[in-house]
């Protein structure tokens, strides 16, 4: 597996990687690489320049000041599956992190490429869609703020523009939170994952976000399940049930080899019961 | 046989391991030579396809390249040569099957043209500059359409049919005429990749000087590979070397000779550079020979108490475009091991060989009898549901008893020993069946689904009597008792991931008394090892530990003389005990293996007549195959929801004779057993109806991780074979072999009040959970 010629870049700055990228079309961010650089060696992506932000300064942090997380984009897969603060407040994410890849992916790989990348299976688009996460993207002209819900747009298609890079992905703790994946037995990539985020008054559910991936172009909403989630009893397993069902309507629910839309339809109803269950058992 | 010691069945740690595991180990790609130059093939991107023209200028243009040729090129330059097929069968069809594509391409991943650079980025590069143009054809893909008519992969052939072979024997008449039920199914073998960690890989180097070739290759069979490159290339045999470093894994599908080997060590000769060709992934997927591909029509007669009478076949295998070295003979191992364990009165089948325009098939992991192991299997379990049987209990009906052996069956094999009872009766204690049922009927209530699946297997192997071999069946050893005691042993076989450094290294120890980290065991280097056949079908240590144990045998006779002539005895009353060389009764006199060696070596005070030297070169010829066999338990629970099946327990008894390092053959059990139950649950190689391979990367194939499968429950019988001198048989294909069936008829167990009786593998959810939510009409129920 051998790629195309490229040049490699590896600023020092967040600006000096602005005005690297802002200045040619044909360059791709390199973070972890563990998306970019198999499609480069498959030669399904031929960049002619690759600017590696591993050495911007501050993009591997987390911070979380008892309300809301601010984590960096080149924070590994690792971190995040390490990260206590996580497990206890944003476990949806904890969740997913720990279930992308092998080590070695988890060991390289990053929440800001994988989040770039816009993979329709990656396991972090529905958690951020049900964390109601924002993504701030850095461009020549500043820093804007997108929310997940405008960020992932189809397939390998995000809001970010020419010249941008994502830098920061913050949400509010929600502890009463959890992923489910179903893992598709040859990528490892999800074949169905749902991320749910609930706010729980007393024993019954409040508000509901409930996002799945895997099934549709890109992650989606689950809109009928977060409407007839609210008022359900947690602990009430027939209730969530039933209120997942049809979580992937409208949607056209992709088929390859090992999967037909039909039966991952399907499975986004079992996994949103499942990652609704989680998330209340948590509450 | 002498006394072994306790060295022979202890589980000591490979010695390869270290190396491995750091990354230490020298494969072909390890191997650095100065000046050394990159070879890209350029690949059919169609399953069928005209070759109109191959124009390789613009390539030879580009920076870095040195050469470029298309096939036109090497007929020119006087490579004009089929690749070889050893295996024969009366009137099959051998179509010419050139290293590159001349007019016409069978396979998506066909070369049509190479091309050399100074590295293999800029080879990689100019494979894109090299221009074809092809008209596309009509693929046939569908084996049984292919087996019916046209369109042909060869259209001079006429027909994609390479060869019919009936085999019939006893009365079949006879036997489906006394049955009481006869059952029927369509069993399919699906095609599986091997997926070795290292792909294919060489390094040709011409000595201009010396006028000799050296290739490096990742290869099973150094030796028979360096006597079929000679002979292509037209060089001396003595002008060529062969050498198999680290191998990275084989499966089979490294006992070939490939194109590429060809292609790649003519083109050191004709550029007088070190050619270097290490293939990627994708091409390791699409170009490497597949393995399995059957589909079985089968009818079993079987009386009311389950007695099994006859078993009839219709067999279409799937050959591939064109053959590789043993392609048409893998599918004859089928209906000779069909008849597993059991004993049946009538056997009528059929094999059709088919050619389609996907990549060859060949040996991979059980060759032709996990295709038989699988359907006897199934077979048994179909004819339990019919009759309302336990299908342990059909099983013990039919079994062969232990007191039988060796036997005769039906299809004319003779089994060494066996003893299928009591692996079974083991098995069946681990798991405990009475109590397992008994859950099995609890959990149902609760809308859970268990199922419990077995496979009786017995397989052959330890490859084999020469005279029913497509290539010589016996293997060699040399033993070499150094001046300083230690030894050398020049084994023929060629291990790849087998130990056999490490069980040789003790058979040596514990024969001659010499310390284990004295032992050297050398391998797959045709200028340092005498020739040998090399290691495939489960024959390492059945064949070439068996030439270690005479090359021992010899040396130990050797010592004796010397010994007795030191101390004036008559050499009938001294003897090897417990590793010294002793005068039997009088235990003060002994001598060990580096007295005498060294005795042998300085060349004073032998017996008159008696040369120096301590060393032996012997060759062992199987009179007999042997047949490993076992009891395998499977425990899966389907879930209701997902159709995901899981296997919560896996009982592994096998017996593969007399074990020397019982770490190693656990080993090789984990490691069959991973890739039996990869099939049954996971792995599939698609062509669509254009022959493009669907499955042709990681992101598609679904070969299983760890955290896919389970912590194996292994336990063995021990059944010495009486065919070579160690007792031993292989075990290196037995739990890929035995595992299959175990797990489908586990499921289809476990899906039984769904009234599933069959479903093709491999076993994916989405099928499960359709059967299991299938309404009466056989649609599904949301």
């Amino acid at each position: 597996m051998i790629t195309a010629a490229f040049e490699y870049y590896r600023p020092a700055s967040l600006d000096e990687a602005l005005r690297l990228l802002g200045g040619r079309d044909d360059a791709k961010i390199l973070a972890g690489g563990h998306s970019l650089i198999p499609m480069m060696k498959l030669r399904l992506a031929e960049p002619a320049a690759l600017i590696d932000i591993a050495a911007i300064p501050d993009l591997g942090r987390i911070d979380f000041d008892g309300k809301r997380f601010r984590i960096g984009a080149l924070v590994t897969h690792a971190t995040l599956a390490a990260n206590r603060d996580l497990e206890k407040n944003a476990p949806a994410l904890w969740d997913a992190a720990n279930h992308i890849g092998d080590p070695q992916v988890r060991n390289r790989g990053t929440i800001g490429g994988s989040a770039s990348h816009g993979d329709p299976s990656a396991d972090y688009p529905s958690v951020l869609l049900a964390l109601g996460a924002t993504l701030s993207l850095a461009g020549k002209s500043g820093s804007r703020d997108v929310g997940a819900d405008a960020f992932f747009r189809g397939m390998f298609d995000t809001a970010l523009a020419p010249g941008e890079i994502l830098t920061t992905v913050s949400f509010d703790a929600a502890p009463a939170s959890a992923y489910a994946k179903y893992q598709h037995p040859a990528s490892g990539y999800a074949m169905v994952g749902v991320a749910a985020n609930l706010r729980l008054n007393g024993g019954t559910v409040g508000e509901a976000r409930i996002a799945v991936t895997g099934v549709g172009d890109s992650a989606f909403r689950a809109g009928n399940v977060e409407k007839a989630l609210a008022g359900a009893r947690a602990g009430d397993a027939d209730a969530i049930k039933k209120a997942c069902s049809n979580a992937a309507s409208g949607v056209d629910a992709r088929s390859d080899s090992q999967a037909s839309g039909t039966y991952r339809a399907a499975m986004a109803d079992v996994y949103a019961a499942r990652a609704v269950s989680a998330a209340a058992a948590r509450g | 046989m002498s006394t072994i010691p306790s060295m022979i069945g202890s589980p000591i740690r490979r010695r390869e391991d270290p190396r491995l595991i750091t990354g230490r180990a020298t494969y072909v790609d390890d191997v650095k030579m100065v000046g050394t130059v990159y070879a890209a093939f350029v690949r059919s991107p169609y399953g069928h396809a005209k070759v109109r023209s191959v124009d390789v200028s613009a390539a030879k243009e580009r920076p870095g390249v040195v050469a470029a040729y298309a096939a036109a090129d090497l007929i020119a330059a006087g490579l004009n040569v089929s690749i070889p097929v050893a295996a024969d069968l009366p009137g099959l069809k051998k179509p010419a099957h050139p290293p590159l594509a001349i007019d016409e391409v069978r396979f998506v991943g066909e070369p049509v043209a190479v091309v050399v650079a100074n590295t293999p980025y800029a080879a990689r590069d100019a494979v894109e500059a090299v221009a074809v143009e092809y008209d596309q054809l009509e693929a046939a893909i569908d084996l049984e359409k292919a087996a019916a008519g046209p369109p042909y992969v060869h259209e001079d052939l006429g027909t994609n049919v390479a060869f019919v072979m009936p085999v019939k024997t006893g009365d079949p008449e006879a036997a489906f005429a006394e049955a009481d039920v006869v059952v029927k199914e369509r069993i399919v073998n699906q095609r599986l990749i091997p997926c070795p960690m290292e792909p294919r890989s060489m390094l040709a180097h011409w000595d201009t000087g010396a006028a000799h070739l050296t290739l490096w290759t990742s290869t099973q069979i150094p030796h028979l590979l360096r006597t079929n490159l000679a002979l292509l290339l037209g060089l001396g045999e003595i002008k060529v070397r062969v050498i198999a470093p680290e191998v990275g894994g084989g499966f089979g599908a490294k006992l070939n000779l490939y194109g590429e080997e060809i292609v790649v060590s003519w083109l050191s000769t004709q550029l007088g550079r070190p050619v270097k060709y290490i293939e990627t992934r994708s091409e390791n997927f699409a170009a490497m020979t597949h393995g399995r591909d059957q589909i079985q029509y089968i009818e079993v007669g079987a009386k009311k108490d389950g007695t099994i009478t006859g078993l009839r076949m219709k067999i279409f295998a799937n050959l591939g475009a064109y053959h590789q070295l043993l392609t048409p003979g893998i599918p004859t191992f089928t209906p000779l091991m069909s008849p597993g364990c059991y004993k049946l009165t009538g056997f009528d089948c059929e094999v059709t060989g088919v050619f389609t325009n996907t990549m060859a098939t060949d040996a991979y992991r059980g060759a032709g009898r996990p295709e038989a192991t699988f359907m006897i299997e199934r077979a048994i379990d179909l004819v339990a549901l019919e009759l309302g049987l336990d299908p342990v209990d059909v099983r013990r009906k039919n079994f062969i008893g232990s007191g039988e052996f060796p036997f005769t069956t039906i299809t004319g094999l003779t089994y060494d020993s066996g003893n299928y009872a009591a692996s079974l009766d083991k098995a069946l204690e681990l798991v405990d069946y009475k109590g397992l049922r008994a859950k099995q009927e609890e959990l149902r209530k609760q809308g859970r689904y268990l199922g419990i699946g077995f496979s009786t297997y017995v397989e052959v192997c330890g490859m084999g009597p020469s005279a029913a071999m497509p290539a010589p069946g016996w293997d060699s050893a040399q033993v070499r008792v150094e001046p300083t005691g230690s030894v050398t042993v020049m084994t023929g076989i060629s291990p790849h991931g087998q130990g056999e450094e490490t069980t040789f290294a003790q058979i040596v120890s514990a024969e001659l008394g010499v310390p284990i980290d004295s032992v050297s065991v050398i391998h797959g280097d045709t200028d340092k090892v005498q020739y040998g056949v090399g290691t495939f079908g489960s024959r390492g240590t059945a064949v070439g530990g068996a030439a270690l144990k005479l090359a021992i045998d010899s040396i130990q006779a050797k010592a004796v003389k010397i010994a007795a002539h030191q101390w004036e005895a008559n050499p009938d009353d001294v003897e090897y005990k417990d590793g010294k060389i002793t005068v039997k009764g009088d235990p003060s006199k002994s001598m060990t293996t580096a007295e005498v060696g060294f005795t042998a070596f300085r060349g004073v005070g032998l017996p008159p007549g008696l040369e120096p030297g301590l060393d032996a070169t012997r060759r062992f010829e199987p009179p007999n195959f042997v047949y490993p066999f076992g009891a395998h338990v499977c425990v899966v629970e389907v879930d209701a929801d997902t159709g995901e099946a899981k296997i919560v327990r896996y009982i592994a008894v096998d017996d593969c004779g007399r074990v020397i390092n019982p770490l190693i053959v656990d080993g090789q059990i984990h490691g069959g057993l991973a890739q039996g139950i990869a099939q049954a649950l996971y792995e599939e190689a698609v062509y669509d109806e254009n022959g493009q391979l669907v499955s042709g990367t990681f992101m598609d194939y679904a070969m299983p991780r760890a955290h896919q499968l389970l912590a194996f429950e292994t336990d063995r019988t021990t059944t010495p074979s009486p065919v070579n001198p160690l007792g031993v048989k292989g075990v290196g294909e037995a739990g890929t072999i035995g595992s299959t069936p175990a797990v489908v008829n586990a499921v289809m167990d476990a899906l039984a009040p769904f009234g599933v009786k069959n479903i093709d593998m491999p076993l994916r959810p989405e099928k499960l959970w359709k059967a299991m939510h299938a309404n009466s009409n056989g649609k599904v129920n949301e």
